[in-house]
């Protein structure tokens, strides 16, 4: 048994071991919260899946389902699932994910939950882009998502020399995203008036967020965006905790700070607007999916994935909010906004009376 | 806020000027648009006023348009002057504070639950709504250290207005037919304005300018900082709400009747701030000219480029003013936003 | 720990375009204490950034063992080199453990898990600031003092044989302040680790400086033991003060007594320790 150390002198050989043992509990401990929340938020996001595909007009025995998935043909419930419910399941499911994913990455960098896609801009550059690029140049599906991804990237840049001055804040940059909004949306508003009748409703796919008439085909786009960017962020999540720290003391930690920022941000910002192109822009996920997670499964962690998984949730539960809670049906994108605009809110008051702003 | 006095040699060309492209905007206004006139033909129709010409009925509805935009314009720039004034911030805007989300949803709200329809009721609901906001956004802004510091203000603002939007959208999906009377919400537009809209505004419009001159004193003192200002006598609090009830008034009031029009205020006394100094005795009058030069030639360039249609005034002063804005958050420091 | 030679050659540094170093050159003594000091704006910050690799010198160098430490892979680097910063930002809700934890990413792999040695390292540092018993807390519950033990914890955990600290005494109260340096004597003296730091209280860098840097204006004019170069001379260059020296009672260091305008009267008695004496 080690001897009791005295306090404010150090005896270098005899570390008390039950301090070792405290911290390597403690760490212990909030790795197993961490593992059981994100196992139930995946329980959870998976009984929401099931609902989708459950749920509807008609209510299929899950017997069914599960036929139709393995292949076979049932009358009725083939195409209402593989038609209807499969495709916009999966549409939530991954851009939800990729939402909450990209949100919490920006959050996590910028050091301040207002700083996510949404509030700085982003996606309405890549909204505006694809607008133009349906009305105007009458591209392809094809070419917009990937229209949209490069306007997104280029307005991140865009919004980042602007806001840059001579130290970062995160003020200038909410004031720059402000105005880069403003702009897109006019933009948005003007090719929406000199479009022809019937590239309107692809363009307002653009608008707001929905999972209404999404197609099966549209989907491996966005698996594969799926598949290569969420283990990236997930690869960067230590370098990403300590960016969190700042910068000083993220590159003395011997993080190459540049280059994960690059990394990282220009993960996020393909999750976000390929998520986009999809559905259209789902309002507040990116900004709420983050904080609901760190609350849940604590801070100090990587919370990627459980960020992502939140994301998901959220857009399922609306969605399936929006189609049965109410007599008129809401695209996902309307619910969204109302639950996150309160939290928005909320969110100032709090900053204000800590005094962070 | 520049502490600059106006530079008197200055004031004549910039007026001269000012005057000018007021009286261009005028004319384009009456010449431009899905047809346009000739000054010959705009001539006959003011002068004349042949009743058969097609001419002349244009001519009429235009004159209407122009001085709608005018009463607009004018309304806009006192109140972004008058914002401004009382917060001591570059970038407030009613449209930027959430002023306008928060008359829209109140009419949006009206015409879904009680059934409003007529514009004097809409003045009413938008006068409250533009109010509540107004309270509200402050309120969440003064909270913490620093009281209501230009940052924390247009957070609020921003915040605030993104959330009132989702209300209405909600509100409106249900409801096609609010949908329809909305479109002309979404963004401002001086299209729908009548005669009658006109004498609706007017009241409001000299009242709200009436207010603004007379604090025209107590705000100059009130731009030297707080203590100063109560050093001369000023009883600051009283003032500044008595302003912001003006400003707040003047932009509910164009709401009600032209939809949220966004950054006219911003624009307006920026351009005139920097040609004129901070002097609210020149400020104000100078801004409310400048704002209704912005509106009705943002008007004339939507005529133009949304032809045979139109672009809304709401989306040009949009394109113009958000980057103004970006210069302005990009050159102030922002420690003292 | 390790011995290393940290030099810097003719540095020339700053911010955009404006250069705030002027030419500096210096040799970090090894298993030392160094304090730099200087007046407001002289370029001591601006200076151990440089050294710390967080800013890239407009032209110069800074070399460890020889070689040129922005050709030294970032992580390798923060083995050898670490930095508590002047306003560390807090995670909120962090709790202490894992933010003493994150010291340790220099030694750890991407895919690498937690060792023995990592959860060590990070009880030891604890120990050494004090902090054991907060392992679990989160990082708001504390107090100034506490949380800035909890940084130098972090610096410490990281284990490196250099360790720059900027300001690390700033906003605390003085039985804090005095703790902090003792501690970093202990450091110092039972670890090996040579400390570089910046002080802005010029009595305090006195005593526990091994050796100084003085700066004014972006150079270096003066270096050398505290006993050596502290003269009313150098307080007046580098503050612009006029003072007289004397012997600290309690360390036989050279300490600063300000004079002012007022509080200053003829015949009293002095001990000197070089310099010349004013006297009003």
């Amino acid at each position: 048994m080690m001897n009791t150390i005295e306090m404010n002198t150090i005896e270098m050989n005899t570390v008390e071991i039950n301090t070792i043992e405290m911290i390597r509990s403690g760490r212990i401990r909030r790795r197993r919260r961490w593992f059981v929340v994100t196992m139930v938020l995946t329980i959870l996001t998976m009984a929401l899946c099931c609902a989708m595909l459950l749920l509807g007009n008609t209510i299929y025995p899950l017997r069914d389902v599960i036929a139709v998935l393995a292949g076979e043909e049932i009358r009725g419930a083939s195409f209402a699932i593989n038609t209807i419910r499969l495709p916009r399941m999966v549409a939530g499911l991954l851009a939800g994910f990729a939402f909450g994913i990209a949100g919490y990455t920006f959050q996590t960098m910028l050091r301040n939950p207002l700083a996510n896609p949404n509030v700085i801009g982003v996606t309405s550059g890549s909204s505006a882009a694809a607008v133009f690029c349906i009305i105007v140049l009458q591209s392809s599906k094809a070419v917009t998502s990937l229209v949209s991804v490069i306007a997104g990237l280029l307005t991140v840049l865009i919004i980042y020399v602007l806001a840059r001055g001579t130290s970062f804040s995160i003020g200038r940059l909410i004031l720059v995203g402000i105005g880069i909004q403003a702009m897109c949306n006019a933009m948005i508003t003007y090719l929406m008036l000199i479009g022809e009748e019937h590239n309107l409703p692809a363009a307002v796919r653009w608008l707001t967020g929905s999972l209404n008439g999404v197609k099966l085909e549209e989907l491996p786009l966005l698996v594969i965006t799926c598949l290569i960017f969420v283990p990236s962020i997930c690869l960067l999540g230590r370098p990403l905790m300590m960016l969190e720290l700042g910068e000083q003391s993220a590159t003395t930690l011997g993080v190459r700070t540049d280059l994960v920022r690059v990394l990282l941000i220009v993960s996020a910002v393909v999750l976000a607007a390929i998520a986009t192109a999809i559905t259209g822009p789902i309002a507040s996920v990116a900004f709420l999916a983050g904080p609901i997670a760190s609350r849940l499964v604590g801070i100090g962690t990587a919370n990627s994935i459980p960020a992502g998984l939140v994301g998901a949730a959220l857009v399922l539960a609306a969605d399936l909010a929006g189609q049965f809670a109410t007599p008129v049906k809401f695209p996902v994108g309307i619910i969204t906004g109302i639950i996150g605009a309160p939290y928005l809110l909320f969110l100032l008051i709090q900053m204000n009376r800590r005094g962070d702003l | 806020m520049g502490q600059s006095r106006y530079d008197p040699k200055h004031l004549t060309p910039v007026m001269i000027i000012a005057f000018a492209l007021f009286a261009i905007s005028l004319l384009a206004s009456l010449i431009f648009g899905a047809r346009s006139l000739s000054i010959h033909e705009v001539w006959d129709g003011l002068v004349q006023q042949h009743p058969d010409s097609i001419a002349t009925s244009v001519v009429q509805k235009r004159m209407i348009r122009t001085l709608f935009g005018l009463c607009c314009g004018a309304a806009l720039g006192i109140a972004g002057v008058l914002m401004q004034s009382v917060t001591r911030n570059p970038i407030a805007d009613p449209s930027i504070l959430g002023v306008n989300m928060g008359a829209a949803l109140f009419v949006v709200c009206g015409m879904a639950f009680f059934q409003i329809s007529s514009a004097q009721q809409y003045i009413w609901f938008a006068l409250s709504g533009a109010m509540l906001t107004a309270i509200f956004v402050f309120g969440i802004g003064s909270m913490g250290r620093g009281g209501a510091t230009p940052l924390k203000l247009v957070l609020a603002g921003a915040a605030t207005s993104v959330a009132l939007s989702s209300l209405v959208t909600a509100v409106m999906i249900p409801r096609s037919y609010v949908m329809n009377q909305f479109r002309f919400w979404q963004v401002g537009s001086v299209g729908a304005g009548t005669w009658d809209s006109i004498l609706l505004l007017l009241p409001f419009l000299l009242v709200g300018t009436a207010v603004a001159l007379i604090c025209i004193p107590g705000l100059n003192a009130l731009a030297l900082g707080d203590e100063t200002a109560r050093g001369l006598g000023v009883k600051t609090g009283m003032l500044r709400l008595t302003a912001a009830c003006a400003g707040v008034i003047l932009c509910g009031a164009t709401t009600a009747v032209a939809g949220p029009i966004g950054f006219v205020g911003l624009l307006a006394t920026h351009v005139i701030r920097l040609l004129l100094g901070a002097d609210l005795r020149y400020l104000i009058p100078m801004s409310a000219l400048a704002g209704a030069v912005i509106l009705i030639g943002s008007d004339v360039v939507g005529r133009l480029i949304g032809s045979p249609g139109e672009l809304e005034v709401g989306v040009v002063t949009a394109f113009v003013g958000a980057p103004i804005l970006i210069i302005l958050a990009m050159r102030v420091k922002v420690r003292s936003l | 720990m390790g011995s290393h030679l940290f030099q810097a050659k003719q540095l020339v540094a700053g911010y955009d375009q404006k250069m705030i170093l002027d030419h500096v050159s210096l040799e970090i003594p090894s298993h030392e204490i160094s304090v730099m000091i200087g007046a407001n704006a002289c370029g001591k910050s601006t200076l151990l950034k440089t050294l710390a690799r967080l800013i890239k010198p407009a032209s110069g160098e800074v070399l460890l063992d020889g070689k040129p430490i922005h050709q030294i892979p970032s992580k390798q680097l923060a083995r050898v080199i670490g930095l508590l910063p002047q306003s560390p930002i807090v995670p909120e809700g962090i709790s202490v453990a894992d933010l003493v934890g994150r010291g340790r990413y220099p030694h750890q792999s991407m895919f690498g898990s937690w060792r023995q040695e990592d959860d060590e390292a990070v009880a030891e540092a604890m120990e050494m600031m004090n902090i054991a018993k907060l392992a679990n807390h989160p990082i708001d519950e504390l107090s100034g003092g506490q949380r800035q033990r909890v940084w130098i914890a972090m610096a410490l955990a990281q284990q490196t044989d250099i360790l720059f600290l900027d300001e690390p005494t700033t906003y605390l109260d003085i039985t804090y302040q005095i703790e902090i340096l003792d501690l970093l004597t202990d450091l110092n003296r039972k670890r090996g680790t040579t400390i570089v730091m910046v002080l802005h209280d010029i009595n305090l860098a006195a005593r526990y400086a091994d050796y100084l840097f003085a700066m004014r204006q972006g150079q270096l004019i003066a270096e050398g033991k505290p006993s050596d170069i502290i003269t009313s001379e150098l307080i007046h260059d580098v503050f612009g003060l006029d003072c007289t020296i004397i012997q600290d009672p309690v360390s036989n260091s050279p300490s600063v007594v300000p004079i002012g305008r007022y509080h200053a009267h003829s015949g009293h008695a002095m001990m000197q320790i070089g310099g010349n004496v004013h006297a009003r």
